[in-house]
């Protein structure tokens, strides 16, 4: 611990008081703080997710969104099969198929997208991951059996051994835990032999490949992890809600995960946390005030992107770090 | 197969090609000369749509309000360029994508508050709620002909305005070399700034067309960004000839499908899942087109030579 | 002795100007080939086309005989070709052991590991060290490498070079931006490599070439005018008139 740095110091107070707070609130009857805490963890996983891709692999990826709501539907498909009938293959409360389901479905997605939006960088990247997060957004708005643009209640939590996911102190020890697992994950991958690789190839991509590394297979492989992180944030969105529609997959959803990572301070480990904390007590907060909390918020954003560099993390960051 | 319904269902493709056109092209247009992604395009459409329906309202008269609701919008366009755009060139896409992103939630909260959260209803005027027997059987509504007809007309316009005015040759050049140009003594602040009010122009007046059938509504901005960002993605990113050909394309296979595939599909699975599958086949068919051609030429249809 | 590395026929036209024009090469197991020739005449066009950073529009390449033309630049690198750049190119944001390690991690082919933190790999930092410290950076090995001056930037390109155990280096312009000093001290340093490896060196500094370069080819307009020994090369007529010229 001798070796912390200034920010190192910061993550680890935040993350202790994420853990200890929404708790503290809920045994005191303040349910809603620990709603805006389920919210922020789950986001946060979302946040880190793609904080992999963009942070540490320069991939903008501007349809993450499209993951999340795979994510969620795995839960809410086979949920409500289980109850009203049909699709006798996937129909269960069973939580380890959704699971299963929502990194499979997500994974399988960031592949085969990937592959292709891969193909390409810069600005055509961004657009294509737009394009195919909007084609999730439209595929399940034309799904009239799940109620299309109006969404899908989730009548039933998905049941999983030991924990129950309908008291919300057990589902947010879930989503704390997963989320400090997912920035783990995201902080030994990018500092293991495969994440150097990634690291060098956002920084100067002709000198990796001239070195011998085919990154594209590099990129795919952290777009697929990241991809299926983002879905298990989604699987842990359904269950918190219990109320999924396509409106989950909107790409200015996208944008605003986006906005997290950045506001943040992409390729920090606590920033999507941060960025996420900021998003949501200002969306609580603005929105308390006016309907058209959007306003200030869009103003925000031209504002950071016009004057802040780095994010808000950068704001924290010791001199020399 | 119906014969009539074929032709006019092309026709409605055509329609909604022309329409997607005329917004990628100006997305196209600020990209190709700026090198600025703008997702605030989408709003533009958005709140052209918006005066164009106020001015009818307050008016009587949807031609006029078209010719007065133009500059207005190309004002906003002027406007966005100025404040925000112009100190934005310099950075990076991502900060283009963000800060333009921060543009859209501005513009359509703003739309929200001036116009209300419902949208507004365009009454079509008499001379345009007629429809067309092209030949026996196949009417077309007149709006819709005179959707393509501006599509076509303005396609012409800017081919032209490319490649044989003065204009379009400071815009090629500004495009290829900003110093020389600058050089030569033109104001390229100006020249950018009135570009951008172009696109801005072209984009509002998709907008008013297609208000009389749709109704002018907040969300319309974002639901056509996307496909416009589709279009110029296929089309090759800065080229207005792949703009329109994509653009066209999309349109047919778009319309196409949604009307035609379920008959399509009954052809190999009953009936019960072709009711299902051809829904959502058809709302994911232009992104299928796209991942398609995006494998064989990652850089569109016709990559433009100056970015490689 | 066997060519490593044979170039045949290579075409390659830019906008109707032939950059490199039916260029045939044959550089020898361990030696030090140079290529000189004015400003413009193709040489970082070859030099690209032989590490698969450009595709040739027609002729072959060879390494030890295998047909290597079509491989992607990741692939030659596989095979044993490393190139340094002219105008370099260095992952900026890592340290210069970082940089380093990378190239050698690319030989060590286990490079999609996910849990062992990279910079505890031992035998590969170890293996990055001493290529850092052969090129003199000793002291630098920590630093962040934009914090770097551009002679050291210079010196990082070698050590990459070195690291990469590649049997053939294309050094495309090592010197540019030396000074003196910096330059003699890199012309002893390949000096020693001599005979350990092979390379095909691009250089302007024509002290450096001739006290290196076991033999020179000269490149005008994408041709090559002249392959021979340096002796040969600098009394052969059409070389003087067409480059070093006739004063």
């Amino acid at each position: 611990m001798k070796n912390m740095t200034k920010t190192g110091w910061i993550t680890v107070i935040g993350m202790v008081m994420l853990a200890i707070l929404p708790p503290y609130f809920l045994l005191n009857g303040h349910a809603f703080y620990m709603d805006l805490a389920l919210r922020l963890v789950i986001l946060g996983i979302a946040a880190v997710s793609l904080n992999l891709l963009l942070g540490h692999g320069g991939m903008v990826s501007f349809g993450h969104a499209a993951f999340i709501g795979l994510g969620a539907y795995a839960v809410g498909i086979p949920s409500y099969h289980a109850t009203w009938g049909g699709f006798d293959l996937i129909a269960s409360y069973n939580g380890l198929l959704h699971l299963a389901l929502a990194i499979g479905v997500s994974a399988l997605f960031a592949l085969i997208t990937g592959a292709i939006s891969l193909r390409t960088k810069g600005v055509y990247f961004l657009m294509i991951t737009m394009a195919f997060g909007q084609m999730a957004f439209f595929l399940f708005q034309s799904l009239d059996v799940y109620n299309g643009d109006d969404g899908l209640t989730i009548d039933v939590r998905s049941e999983l051994p030991f924990i129950n996911l309908d008291s919300p102190m057990q589902l947010y020890g879930l989503s704390y835990v997963s989320l400090v697992i997912a920035m783990l994950m995201v902080k030994i991958i990018v500092n293991s032999r495969f994440g150097m690789v990634l690291q060098g190839a956002k920084d100067n991509n002709e000198r990796m490949v001239t070195l011998g590394y085919n990154t594209y297979f590099y990129r795919l492989t952290a777009y697929v992890i990241s991809g299926a992180m983002c879905g298990y944030a989604g699987f842990l969105l359904g269950n918190f809600t219990t109320f999924i529609s396509p409106d989950m997959m909107h790409w200015t959803r996208s944008g605003e995960l986006m906005f997290m990572v950045i506001l943040g301070g992409a390729s920090t480990a606590l920033g999507p946390i941060l960025g996420s904390s900021v998003f949501i007590l200002m969306e609580e907060v603005l929105s308390s005030f006016t309907i058209f909390w959007h306003l200030p918020f869009g103003l925000m954003l031209i504002g950071l992107v016009l004057f802040v560099r780095g994010g808000l993390m950068g704001l924290f960051k010791g001199k020399g770090e | 197969m119906d014969y009539t319904l074929l032709f006019m269902q092309v026709l409605n493709g055509l329609q909604l090609g022309l329409l997607l056109f005329l917004v990628a092209s100006g997305l196209t247009l600020v990209f190709g000369i700026l090198d600025f992604v703008n997702l605030a395009h989408g709003s533009v459409y958005m709140i052209g749509a918006f005066i164009c329906a106020s001015l009818t309202l307050f008016l009587g008269n949807f031609l006029l309000a078209i010719l007065i609701a133009l500059p207005l919008t190309g004002l906003v366009g002027y406007a966005i360029e100025v404040l925000v755009a112009r100190r934005l060139y310099d950075k990076d896409h991502l900060d283009h994508v963000l800060g333009t992103f921060g543009l859209v939630l501005v513009l359509d909260t703003l739309a929200h508050i001036v116009w209300g959260p419902a949208g507004i209803t365009v009454p079509l005027p008499a001379w345009l709620d007629g429809q067309v027997e092209l030949f026996d059987g196949a009417v077309i509504p007149v709006l819709r002909l005179l959707i393509i007809g501006t599509g076509l007309a303005v396609a012409g316009g800017l081919v032209w305005l490319v490649n044989y005015t003065r204009l379009g040759m400071l815009i090629r050049a500004g495009a290829s070399n900003r110093t020389m140009v600058s050089a030569l003594g033109i104001d390229i602040q100006m020249l950018f700034a009135l570009v951008f009010a172009l696109g801005a122009m072209l984009a509002g007046l998709a907008g008013m067309l297609i208000s009389p059938l749709t109704g002018a509504s907040i969300e319309m901005g974002g639901q056509i960004i996307i496909t416009a960002f589709v279009v110029i993605i296929i089309g090759g990113i800065g080229s207005m000839k792949g703009a329109f050909i994509a653009a066209v394309i999309i349109g047919l296979i778009d319309t196409l499908g949604r009307s035609f595939l379920d008959t399509l599909f009954v052809l190999f699975m009953s009936e019960n899942a072709a009711e299902t599958a051809a829904p959502a086949v058809s709302a994911m068919m232009i992104y299928i087109l796209m991942a398609i051609i995006l494998a064989v030429k990652p850089q569109g249809l016709f990559p433009p030579k100056a970015r490689g | 002795m066997k060519p490593l590395l044979e170039v045949k026929g290579l075409m390659k036209t830019f906008g109707g100007v032939a950059a490199t024009d039916n260029v045939h090469l044959d550089v020898m197991k361990g030696e030090i080939h140079a290529i000189i020739g004015p400003n413009g005449a193709g040489k970082t066009t070859l030099i690209s086309q032989l590490s698969g950073a450009l595709q040739p529009d027609a002729g072959t390449v060879l390494l030890n005989g295998t047909d290597i033309t079509n491989k992607p630049a990741y692939k030659r690198a596989k095979l044993g070709i490393t190139r340094s750049f002219q105008i370099t190119s260095l992952v900026m944001g890592m340290s210069v052991l970082d940089n380093v390690a990378l190239a050698v991690q690319a030989n060590d082919g286990h490079s999609y590991r996910f849990l062992k933190p990279a910079r505890s790999v031992t035998h590969i930092r170890e293996k990055a060290m001493e290529s850092v410290i052969k090129v003199g950076l000793r002291k630098r090995a920590n630093d962040k490498t934009s914090a770097l001056s551009h002679g050291e930037h210079r010196q990082m390109e070698i050590a990459i070079a070195l690291a990469s155990d590649a049997e053939l280096m294309l050094l495309d312009e090592p010197m540019a931006g030396l000074g003196p000093t910096e330059s003699g001290l890199l012309v002893n340093f390949l000096k020693e490599l001599k005979g350990q490896r092979t390379i095909l060196l691009i250089e302007h500094d024509m002290d450096a070439v001739f006290a290196l370069a076991d033999r020179i080819s000269v490149l005008v307009y994408g041709q090559i005018i002249a392959t021979g020994l340096p002796d040969e090369i600098r009394h052969n007529d059409d070389v003087r008139h067409a480059y070093l010229g006739e004063e």
